[in-house]
């Protein structure tokens, strides 16, 4: 099968895996809540966000595997309403009534941790039945962070939207409570700590919906709600004029200047990456289909720092819809000491000029053996990850093919941070190959079998490996690991550059600062 | 002042210096083009409507006449004397309709010391009345078609027509094709006269079957009577010329010789001054021809002539009143100018054919045509002008001249379509229609050429026009909004990670919605997949459509989009995203169907009403207008009175419905 055959069929499972989500509830529940006048989540959005706008989903495969729906009755993701960038956070409420799961716990706190490293204003669509009763434990504690982050980022000068559709009780009823501005739907909403038949066990007072939380109610009596809408439609375009108030300004300008499109097309990419990942890429190629080409202010696309020394990873700077950035690429899967140092170098150069970095993984961790722990290899990996984790500028990390191991930690895997990180469907990601990894637990037990004089069990050690082997591929697949919510989404690689556009500018609404502040470097 | 400069036996000689138009569009500037090129000075006059129209604006002077409707303006004598006087003006030009076969004011402007450019206010008179007209071509033996007593007809003059003795615009006509109908018609034109002239006199003649309106122009000096050939005006809706033509096609030499033998016969007679017109039916079948009236005046349709003559009918005008001699064509005998080529107009109005040819009000935000040789645009309105309701709806007379008369309308075909007309809907695609008819091509003119052939009919658009169109238009926007954004401006259009639903752009179109579904991110594409871009920029989209490529010019406004392709252009309204409830409309709100003024409001607020019952009356160019209650109920908002003029679309009333 071709490079771009074997990609198609991956980013083919992608849209169905996508299609998922966008389902929502399924067919009959999204009749249902259609059939009572209401909009998707989606819809929402659609009719949120500015037209012809883009618009950034995260995590849409979040719960991917688990026993909750894909996507998790959440949407998250990136709009820009009024020409404001802005988080946009809807519940789905044709799954399971919007409750919130686990997974819908994990998204919501990815997105809020975006929001707040990228200073932008959020916007919650409200409409959900509250936690999924059965699997509290997991929720309750955890999820008080939600409330405290939204005035928390109040409190950051990042304006908080609640545009309130439909059910926001008890704990839910906190989220237009803690926000800035409160938009209420005629009839639809209803927030109140508790309902009718809690009034009535707590007290014995008789009460109904309407005076306990309807949206007339909270407008013209409690205060809770700013505005009172008419109908969905009218509850998004007051949100939208709260948003055209908010007097936003980015910290940084967008570059003014006309830039070219790459010098090769995008399209080459599904061409380039190969099934197995195994066989090595050059990351130029890459480069050259994501970076800005030839033109004026960009007269070499691809200036490569040090590309004489370490050249199992390149680094240099390039263009992204005019905004300069430094890359970090694998090339030939592993990292040794040299590569180790570059990359310590590059990103303090980076942090010494205010620039972004981009890490493009396809990385099968650090040199192990002899020579190369006698040469250092842990003190020169630990400089690079020294160097990523103190590094302030912003980081974005693309997963185009492997990355195993400590390779995960010194490229900006999840754990250090990055803005944005996003996964192709080529990409595996595990502590080590899963033969490899099958195969260190067979030498262990044979060792341990041998060391107690016991004989091994060479059939059930077969099985062992095939079992093991299995399990891991599977849990190193980009769908598990986005259903973990460990990136925020797999995406085509022809629409990276698109992706890595709007991270840039959305990382412009906060400060590009780099710093001179790292860990002592162990030299 | 007149000025006597020169006295040549009886004539007097003298020299206009400055002219006023007691009129207004696209005839003053007419006359305006003529003015400059002799050297006389122009004043304009203009009603309050009209004062940012660009006739004004061409006039060295302009007087205000305040007021919008015809009567305060354009319809004032004594207010166009004070305005002649007042700017120094000494002749005064009346252009075509409001008073240029007014005698009274032809008087008017003479006894103010100014000269008219016009015929004497005798010959007005005596033309004015068909009776009297009648009398007088009978005795210079002009043709006339006899008057038959209704008593007499028999079988064998059938079909007659009854007509109204004051008549005009084809009111109170009927033509009445068995015996049994006639008294009934007599009654019922009778009636119709007497409520719309005043005077319930009628007669009846013979019914000429698909006959042709056919007239020579003249014009009349002290030396006698000029001829400048014959015109077709056949092709008219609702006695409304639409298409004229110079010279009238298909006419054997013969019939051409008489016909101006005739019209000169009939000027003479009356001893007429100046630029007139004799209008005569004319049967196909046997080119037999009846005088039917003179008109006293420049005819609107006075292009073509000039055209194929070489002439300049305003300058002839001029020299008329100013007592010298019209232009001769040496060495040709009088009664056969030779046409050379052949010309051909087409009035364009500002007319909805969708919406029973309401006229249309609105500003043209764009208007242009194709420069090429030979076309020659008469217009009273320049992009940015604002299209009123007040007067007579014609925008523009776009006329070509060729060689052939095949090729004149061929090259008038091709103006008309490669033309940009924004902002208000008009009677385009229908001179189209007829100019691409097989039977017009082929000279078939009658008055009953738009019925006869179905012309009139299959305006709807195709619906994969409006498709293509409005998918041209949706993407015209969103590239309009990118290039506006103020972030992530390289970002491709609608792109999204993960497609939940095509994006969807709503406009208006006639009567309905048009809905566009489409996609966007690497280039665009409609939702079903039939349309894709090649090129897209706020301005030009360039569609691909079953492997042809339409190249579409989008001007986008604030509330329109207008899309001109080769197949055709197609006006969508934008329909806004969100509407602030306190904008929408109460329910059971009568909204005006068409610009117009309030002729009578038969309710009062608080008054019950029952469904269907006439609430009010709007009057739109001579039409009138009923606005009924949608339902039973009772007003609760009357928001105009009469006299009052309203755009389409304004709240009239509002008629509460009352509950069960």
């Amino acid at each position: 099968m071709s490079n771009r055959a074997a990609m198609l069929e991956k980013l083919a499972a992608l849209d169905a895996e996508h299609a998922k989500a966008v389902a929502g509830g399924g067919e009959k529940y999204v009749e249902r809540h259609r059939s009572r006048g209401k909009l998707t989540a989606r819809e929402r959005i659609e009719l949120l966000v500015d037209e012809g706008s883009a618009f950034l989903e995260l995590s849409p495969l979040a719960g991917w595997g688990s026993d909750f729906a894909v996507g998790a009755s959440v949407v998250t993701g990136i709009g820009v309403v009024e020409g404001v960038e802005c988080m946009v956070i809807a519940n789905d409420p044709t799954v399971r009534g919007g409750a919130s799961n686990p997974w819908t716990l994990k998204k919501v706190q990815r997105a809020a941790q975006i929001a707040r490293e990228n200073r932008l204003p959020s916007i919650n669509l409200v409409e959900s039945g509250g936690a999924d009763l059965p699997t509290q434990k997991e929720i309750f504690i955890p999820g008080g962070a939600l409330f405290r982050g939204l005035t928390q980022a109040s409190a950051a000068r990042t304006p908080t939207i609640a545009l309130v559709f439909g059910n926001s009780t008890a704990g839910g009823a906190y989220v237009p409570g803690m926000s800035d501005y409160v938009v209420m739907v005629k009839e639809q909403a209803k927030v109140f700590l508790g309902g009718p038949p809690l009034v009535k066990m707590a007290t014995g007072e008789e009460s109904d919906d309407e005076s306990l939380g309807g949206a007339e109610m909270h407008a013209r009596t409690s205060g809770l709600a700013d505005y009172l809408a008419v109908d969905e439609p009218d509850a998004i375009r007051l949100g939208r004029r709260i948003v055209a108030r908010l007097n936003w300004r980015k910290a940084v300008a967008a570059p003014a200047a006309a830039y070219a499109e790459p010098d090769h097309d995008p399209d080459e990419l599904l061409d380039l990456i190969p099934e197995d990942l195994k066989e090595p890429f050059d990351p130029r190629e890459v480069i050259a289909r994501l970076c800005d080409g030839v033109g004026s202010g960009n007269e070499i696309a691809f200036d490569e720092f040090k590309p004489l020394y370490g050249p199992s990873l390149v680094t240099g700077w390039a263009k992204v819809h005019g905004r300069q950035i430094g890359i970090l690429a694998n090339a030939q899967g592993v990292l040794f000491s040299e590569e180790s140092q570059k990359a310590a170098q590059f990103i303090q150069l980076a942090n010494q000029i205010d620039v972004p970095l981009l890490f493009l993984h396809n990385t099968t961790g650090y040199m192990v053996g002899k020579e190369y722990e006698q040469g250092g290899i842990i003190k020169h990996g630990a400089m690079m990850i020294n160097a990523v984790s103190n590094s302030t500028v912003p980081h974005l990390s693309i997963m185009m093919g492997a990355s195993y191991g400590a390779g995960n930690y010194g490229m900006c895997g999840r754990a250090y941070d990055p803005r944005f990180l996003f996964t192709w469907p080529s990409a595996k990601s595990a502590v080590m190959g899963p033969a490899q990894l099958a195969g260190v637990l067979s030498i262990v037990a044979r060792q341990a079998a041998e060391a107690k004089g016991q004989p091994y069990d060479d059939e059930g050690d077969a099985q062992m490996r095939a079992f093991v082997e299995q399990s891991v591929e599977e849990q190193s697949l980009p769908f598990f690991l986005s259903g973990m919510v460990y990136d925020d989404g797999v995406i085509d690689p022809r629409d990276t550059r698109t992706v890595l556009g709007i991270c840039l500018s959305v990382i412009e609404n906060a400060p590009i600062e780099g710093t001179d502040r790292f860990g002592v470097f162990r030299m | 002042m007149v000025e006597p400069v020169e006295t040549c036996q009886e004539r007097e000689i003298v020299t206009i210096q400055r002219l006023l138009v007691a009129n207004r569009g696209e005839i003053a500037s007419r006359v305006f083009a003529s003015c400059r090129r002799l050297g006389i000075g122009t004043v304009a006059v203009h009603a309050d409507a009209d004062a940012g129209l660009p006739y004004v604006a061409e006039a060295d002077l302009a007087v205000r006449l305040p007021g919008d409707s015809p009567a305060d303006t354009y319809l004032r004598p004594d207010l166009l004397v004070e305005a002649a006087l007042a700017a120094g003006a000494d002749a005064v030009h009346p252009g075509y309709g409001f008073l240029s076969e007014n005698a009274a004011f032809a008087r008017k402007v003479i006894d103010a010391g100014l000269a008219w450019v016009g015929p004497d206010p005798e010959s007005i008179e005596l033309m004015g009345s068909k009776v009297e007209a009648k009398k007088r071509m009978a005795d210079a033996g002009v043709p006339l078609l006899a008057d038959l007593d209704p008593a007499a007809v028999s079988d064998a003059d059938l079909p007659v027509l009854v007509k109204a003795s004051a008549g005009g615009g084809g009111r109170g006509m009927r033509v009445v094709r068995d015996l049994g109908d006639l008294p009934g018609a007599v009654e019922a034109a009778s009636a119709e006269a007497l409520s719309a002239f005043g005077d319930g006199t009628v007669f009846v003649e013979r019914f000429v079957e698909h006959g042709r309106h056919v007239e020579v122009q003249v014009v009349g000096d002290a030396e006698g009577v000029v001829v400048f050939g014959d015109r077709d005006c056949s092709v008219q809706r609702r006695h409304q010329k639409v298409v004229e033509e110079a010279p009238a096609p298909g006419l054997t030499d013969t019939t051409r010789r008489a016909l101006h033998a005739a019209a000169r016969a009939a000027a003479e007679a009356i001893g007429y001054r100046g630029a007139g017109t004799v209008e005569f039916l004319l049967d196909p079948a046997d080119e037999q021809f009846w005088f039917l009236e003179m008109n006293t005046r420049l005819q609107v349709e006075h292009p073509v002539t000039e055209l194929v003559h070489g002439v300049d009918l305003v300058e002839q005008q001029l020299r008329v009143a100013e007592g010298s001699l019209v232009q001769r064509h040496a060495g040709e005998v009088p009664e056969v100018l030779t046409p050379r080529g052949h010309a051909m107009e087409a009035r364009l109005y500002a007319e909805d054919p969708s919406r029973d040819w309401q006229p249309q009000s609105g500003v043209l935000t764009a208007f242009d045509f194709p420069v090429l040789p030979g076309v020659r645009v008469d217009a009273g309105y320049a992009e940015g002008s604002t299209v009123t309701t007040h007067y007579d709806a014609m925008l523009a007379k776009v006329v070509a001249h060729a060689p052939t008369r095949d090729e004149a309308v061929r090259l008038l075909a091709s103006v008309l379509a490669g033309a940009r007309i924004h902002g208000v809907a008009t009677n385009r695609d229908l001179l189209l229609r007829v100019l691409r008819a097989e039977a017009f091509r082929a000279g078939d003119v009658s008055t009953d050429l738009l019925d006869r052939h179905g012309l009139l009919l299959g305006q709807e658009p195709e619906r994969d026009h409006v498709a293509l169109s409005a998918f041209a238009a949706a993407v015209a926007l969103a590239e309009h909004g990118a290039a506006t954004r103020v972030v992530q401006r390289g970002i491709p259009v609608g792109w999204r990670n993960v497609v939940s639903s095509p994006h969807t752009t709503l406009f208006g179109h006639r009567g309905g919605e048009v809905v566009v579904a489409w996609l966007g991110g690497a280039g665009y594409a409609s939702a079903d997949g039939t349309m894709t871009v090649v090129e897209a920029s706020p301005t030009t989209v360039v569609v691909g459509r079953h492997g042809v490529r339409h190249r579409c010019a989008v001007a986008v406004t604030e509330r329109s989009v207008d899309v001109d392709s080769a197949l055709g252009h197609i006006a969508l309204r934008r329909t806004p995203r969100f509407v602030d409830p306190a904008d929408q409309v109460a329910s059971g709100s009568l909204l005006a169907p068409m610009p117009g003024s309030v002729v009578s409001v038969s309710v009062t607020p608080g008054a019950e009403v029952g469904a269907g019952q006439p609430v009010l009356v709007l009057e739109a160019m001579k039409m009138q207008h009923t606005v009924t209650a949608p339902h039973a109920g009772v007003v609760s908002e009357i928001n105009v009175s009469v006299g009052d003029q309203v755009a389409a679309g304004d709240v009239l009333a509002v008629v509460e419905e009352e509950d069960r």
